[in-house]
């Protein structure tokens, strides 16, 4: 009966999913090998120069690129994940939130903040794959469900940027029913006529790319982000072979239809301003 | 039981001692030996065998029953529950797929406390034998299978019929075509587009309800859960591997993420236990049909005739209020923001 077929033992492929700035003065390309000084990397967006190559970014740091100034407003920063199912695989699950609310200096995955993008009040919900793997659980959905209400309550714009490998394990089902619930406050966006700019980062895979993230208005990737429903690794052992170069890449969705562009990180805050300027007119 | 019986490794003992029983009423009927007592004794402990193993299920158990390869199917469901199924094909893009299927059909209603009244059923499907489990894809979709869900969703609500959905599956399919037809485009849109159809949906998780394969037919009014129906963010073997590093957890995983009707019903992940026969839903196809028949009837009962955006806004907050978390003050809150 079982459909999933054991080809080795253990993960032996290497994780896709590990995107942040590594320790230390020096920094090394991941795509060239090329080495910088870590302050050209961290000036320049966390993008490589030359290469082009994007680390990961943290949600605050994309509200500092894409609101005007500082003039954002924090949303729903005192909720707190309970480890409801009482979940315990090698590690309890209330000790993985107490770690990675250390590690982060944030309560959860995502973070949600509503201020202006180009002079245009704006609902913005970014993830944080540093935050167990960007992962949704109850409160992930719940605060993203939030940033919908408060767009569409208010008349804005929705943005989200995503970097997570999909829904919460350790929440069980209530992980999956936050796919439900954030798609389900998108229709409610959709009756406003308010516009919907879905950001899609290294990585977004699983429950999440398979709710709110696929249901923007506008779609635009990273440059070379993976982005798909099922994990690189599972599709490996499903077909039992290695996957053609550039498979669920930015630029693979680009070409089949899945996302409107692929813009660099230097360039999103205007292209971001552009759009909105375009779909706000008449709220201006 | 009959020899053909798939036997779960945890039933074994009671099957030994059944056909010890049919045993000795044979040689009693053949007048060999007068073991009236013994038979009686025996027949007492064989149903307080039966009382104590089903009674006390562990989750990875059920999740065995869940996956019994005699267990009513979708189709099977459809044809104990409605007259005149119509099967419709395809998803008017790319094609058909076959480990979903669907249609409209009578509701038997009248047999189940309701009416009996056209709808449009569909649920995953899986196969019985090797040529039609491959057929079948292991009842696991490629994208046009939601697709095609979400066609015959709209031609319902244009109609006006409700529309009823059976899940069991162990996943949307995880394949290269799957990803280049975009999965999880073809989940999402369903999700948003059941969340926002005109007219009642009542899902009933009828035997695996694994992840975002399962929900993208499992955004509606009512969710209808059998008793060993397993319903979860993934599978437990899926878990192990990840969170354990190891494909021998499965057991833990299934109990660490509290994937049955009982568990789920305490959550509000579902509204409803539907009851199966003593052993699973495969020992008594009938009973099984009739307790799903009268859940969707009682279901239909208070959905019909509600006004639509009541319908929708009902809808949204059921899905709403599904999650826990704490609100914590600034000063209980580690984090400062």
């Amino acid at each position: 009966m079982a459909w999933f077929h054991r080809k080795k033992a253990g993960i032996l492929t290497k994780r896709d999913d590990q995107n942040e700035v590594p320790e230390g003065q020096w920094v090394k390309c991941p795509k060239t090998d090329e080495i910088v000084n870590r302050r050209e990397v961290e000036d320049n967006l966390l993008v490589f120069p030359g290469s082009g190559y994007h680390f990961g970014m943290s949600s605050h740091r994309y509200f500092d690129l894409l609101f005007d100034d500082d003039s954002f407003t924090f949303h729903d920063t005192d909720l707190y994940s309970t480890d409801v199912l009482d979940f315990e695989d090698r590690k309890p699950y209330s000790q993985r939130l107490e770690d990675a609310q250390k590690k982060t200096s944030q309560n959860e995955a995502v973070q949600s903040a509503t201020g202006p993008v180009g002079g245009h009040m704006t609902s913005i919900a970014a993830m944080d794959f540093s935050f167990i793997g960007g992962s949704m659980g109850s409160v992930v959905g719940e605060i993203i469900a939030r940033a919908i209400k408060r767009a569409y309550t208010n008349g804005y714009p929705l943005i989200t940027i995503t970097q997570s490998g999909g829904a919460r394990m350790m929440e069980g089902a209530l992980s999956l029913m936050q796919m439900a619930k954030t798609s389900a406050h998108l229709t409610r966006l959709e009756d406003a006529g308010l516009p919907f700019i879905s950001i899609l980062t290294h990585p977004t895979t699983g429950g999440v790319t398979a709710s709110f993230a696929m249901l923007g208005d506008i779609h635009i990737a990273e440059p070379e982000a993976l982005i798909g429903f099922a994990g690189p690794r599972v599709i490996r052992e499903t077909i039992g072979s290695d996957l053609p170069e550039g498979f669920q890449r930015s630029e693979f969705l680009l070409e089949h239809g899945f996302v409107d562009m692929v813009v660099d990180r230097r360039q999103l805050q205007r292209r971001i301003i552009t759009l909105l300027d375009l779909l706000m007119e008449d709220n201006a | 039981m009959a020899d053909d019986t798939y036997l779960l490794d945890f039933e074994k003992p009671l099957y030994e001692l059944e056909q010890k029983l049919d045993e000795m009423r044979t040689l009693n009927q053949d007048h060999a030996e007068d073991l009236s007592a013994e038979i009686e004794a025996l027949e007492e402990r064989v149903e307080q065998l039966r009382v104590s193993i089903y009674r006390n299920l562990t989750r990875w158990q059920r999740v065995q029953i869940a996956r019994h390869p005699q267990r009513p199917y979708t189709l099977d469901h459809i044809e104990a529950l409605t007259e005149n199924f119509v099967e419709l094909h395809g998803d008017r893009r790319f094609g058909d797929d076959r480990a979903i299927v669907g249609g409209f059909a009578q509701f038997q209603g009248a047999q189940y406390g309701h009416r009996d009244r056209t709808v449009m059923i569909m649920g995953h499907q899986k196969g019985r034998d090797t040529k039609e489990r491959k057929f079948r894809r292991f009842g696991m979709p490629n994208p046009e299978g939601y697709r095609k869900a979400e066609r015959l969703m709209k031609m319902a609500a244009k109609f006006n019929k409700p529309v009823v959905t059976l899940l069991d599956t162990p996943g949307a399919y995880p394949g290269m075509e799957a990803e280049e037809r975009g999965q999880a485009e073809a989940i999402a849109r369903n999700l948003f587009e059941m969340a926002r159809l005109p007219v009642p949906i009542i899902v009933v998780v009828i035997g695996e309800g694994a992840s975002g394969g399962a929900l993208g037919l499992g955004v509606g009014d009512r969710v209808l859960m059998l008793e060993n129906a397993w319903y979860s963010v993934i599978a437990p073997e899926s878990c192990s591997q990840i969170l354990w590093r190891s494909w021998d957890y499965k057991e833990d995983a299934a109990r660490a993420l509290k994937l049955t009707a009982t568990d789920l019903v305490d959550v509000n992940v579902i509204d409803e236990i539907v009851p199966e026969p003593v052993g699973g839903a495969h020992r008594d196809p009938k009973a099984t049909f009739n307790a799903v028949g009268n859940a969707i009837g009682a279901a239909l009962n208070t959905l019909s005739d509600r006004p639509t955006d009541t319908l929708l806004d009902d809808r949204l907050a059921r899905f709403d209020r599904i999650g826990a978390y704490d609100q914590r003050t600034a000063a209980e809150s580690p984090v400062g923001s």
